[in-house]
């Protein structure tokens, strides 16, 4: 039986490298052409929608994806990020840069505080206690009059331009605020995965009793895992409240958006790097086109997909589109290696 | 004469009502093979699994380098140099085997490129590095136990608690793994091995510990232990 070289020492695994590097630049050139290239301002917000929850898939897949810890609550997280940083406008006129960063601040320290007791569940039993967790937020910031309760937050349209974070002419610079969020978020979780933290969560996700056994603290690295994604998915909910200059319970914390963010790492592939960005192209595709076809109000529609997704991915593809794509290159690697080998050398 | 590696002093564990270990004391020397015997149900991986920190003793004491280990957990042992292997044997299956023994390197390397060095070390020691790429989980049974060991080595452990590594391998598997138990050995570590096959763990082992229904009934020489008739009642029920 061949021996599989590790995937660099072949030339072919060497050209083929160069060939995704060249296809994810021409992506990102792609990403940077866009709003030159749409022709009209819903097609650049729909363009937005997808970097919104492709970055939230980005950061999820830090915590649900690399260590496996599957959250069905990050919609609290998201939430915690758009309220801090809306309320310390309206309250303190704290800029809304700041405030991505004090939201960020915020949603670690509740998501350690709710991470401390939630790691000692496992499994199935970690994600509802997470879904109970953003659940009890959503009720307790419906009640809550000082945070608008029910009725929301409505953002001052005061002083537009950079420093404001508020766009009003076009979504333009919105486009290219949430492209940087997510090209950040992507570079945090690249860093993660080649450093030792990428190969401690792996392990954690694989076999945590193993992990303990190699000296690994399962609750200290959970906790690592939760504080980056949480940090990073409420620097989405500000740009949320920025973007949209209102804000509620509901459009922030629902539990709806809680499985969407999940659902697009899911679909895109849990555990790579990139997976959730093509989820969230596909689900969005899937639910514009199936908007189209069953109209706007069918509010259950989109949970029905949601719901067959899942199941999809879990019983045939675990790996997601990325994971799915992945075995196909492994197949044809070693159909090209069987045919050099009985080529000869 | 310097103290002993390990030293356990009247351990007992009790599950509820049952108690699976009682009043065991044994020592193992720094290098030494300790092979850990017994009929099933004998409380063998009960007191392995002590060792390792995966169970809080009820009674007794562990001591290992000279200081008392209270309230061991498996990452506090595997910190002070305690590695172990499963008996079910729990690789990262969807990592590579490379992967698997960095995560044991990154103990004391956390940089990656260092960590790779160590883990393709230990990969080559227990002759998996033509399989550094493959996968834990596609792996055969015999080479996962090979690629815990590796795992385990890259710790740099001074005491490796081996659990059955040599269960479900053929006999050319077995003759291969005696090897590398030896080879461990001289590099200085002490080995703790809970071993069924008995072929293979007399000749190698320095001493036998054997339990029987959770206590201690024999320590000593393998070829005393073969004799000793307490051994041979446990065994042939006589």
């Amino acid at each position: 039986m061949p021996q599989p070289l590790p995937a660099a020492q072949t030339p072919m695994a060497r050209r083929y490298a160069a060939g995704r590097r060249a296809v994810l630049f021409a992506f990102l050139a792609l990403a940077i052409a866009l709003p030159s290239m749409v022709g009209n301002a819903s097609e650049l917000n729909y363009a937005i929608l997808v970097l919104m929850i492709a970055q939230a898939g980005v950061a999820w897949n830090i915590l649900g994806g690399y260590a496996g810890q599957v959250s069905l609550g990050h919609a609290a997280f998201y939430g915690i990020g758009a309220y801090t940083s809306t309320q310390l406008l309206l309250q303190y006129n704290l800029s809304p840069w700041l405030g991505m960063v004090a939201g960020g601040l915020v949603a670690t320290l509740f998501a350690l505080a709710i991470g401390w007791p939630c790691f000692r569940l496992k499994g199935h039993y970690f994600a509802m206690a997470t879904i109970a967790v953003a659940e009890i937020l959503q009720i307790v910031v419906t009640n809550w009059d000082w945070l608008g309760g029910a009725v929301g937050l409505s953002l001052p349209v005061a002083e537009a331009g950079w420093r404001g974070f508020v766009f009003n002419k076009s979504n333009v610079p919105y486009y290219y605020i949430m492209l940087g969020l997510l090209l950040l978020t992507l570079g945090v979780n690249l860093l993660i995965e080649r450093s030792f933290l990428g190969y401690y969560f792996r392990a954690i996700k694989d076999e945590p009793d193993a992990a303990r056994s190699v000296g690994i603290d399962l609750t200290r690295y959970k906790l690592i895992a939760i504080a980056c994604s949480s940090f990073l998915t409420a620097i989405g909910g500000t740009f949320y409240a920025q973007k949209e200059l209102f804000i509620d319970p509901g459009s922030t914390m629902a539990t709806s958006l809680s499985i969407k963010i999940a659902l697009v790492a899911i679909l895109g592939g849990v555990g790579s790097l990139g997976g959730p960005v093509v989820g969230a192209v596909i689900l969005t595709a899937i639910e514009e086109s199936t908007r189209a076809m069953f109209g706007g109000t069918g509010r259950g529609t989109d949970l029905i997909i949601y719901a067959l997704l899942i199941i999809g991915v879990a019983v045939y593809y675990p790996g997601g589109v990325t994971g799915w794509w992945r075995e196909l290159e492994r197949r044809w690697f070693a159909s090209v290696a069987e045919r050099h080998a009985r080529a000869g050398p | 004469m310097t103290a002993p590696l390990l030293e356990v002093r009247g351990l007992g564990k009790r599950f509820g009502g049952l108690s699976a270990n009682e009043d065991i004391s044994f020592a193992v020397d720094g290098g030494e093979i300790v092979g850990l015997i017994g009929p099933n149900g004998a409380g063998k991986t009960t007191l392995f699994n002590c060792l390792a920190g995966f169970h809080a003793p009820s009674a007794g004491s562990i001591e290992f380098e000279g200081e008392t280990l209270v309230q061991l957990t498996p990452e506090g042992a595997a910190r002070r140099g305690i590695a172990r292997t499963f008996q079910i044997v729990r690789t990262f299956a969807s990592m590579t085997a490379c992967d698997n023994a960095m995560v044991g390197a990154m103990l004391h390397a956390k940089v990656v490129a260092q960590a790779r060095a160590r883990a393709l070390d230990a990969l080559a020691f227990v002759g998996l590095e033509r399989r550094a790429a493959a996968i834990a989980g596609t792996m055969t049974v015999a080479e996962q136990r090979r690629l815990e060991i590796a795992r385990a080595l890259a710790t740099g452990p001074k005491l490796l608690l081996l659990d059955e590594v040599m269960a479900g391998l053929n006999p050319a598997e077995v003759r291969e793994a005696v090897d590398l138990v030896l080879r461990i050995r001289s590099r200085g570590i002490a080995c703790v091995i809970v071993e069924h096959v008995m072929e293979a763990i007399m000749p190698i082992a320095d001493r036998i510990v054997v339990l029987d229904a959770g206590r201690k009934i024999a320590d000593g020489p393998p070829d005393a232990i073969a004799r000793d008739p307490a051994v041979l009642a446990a065994y042939l029920g006589a």
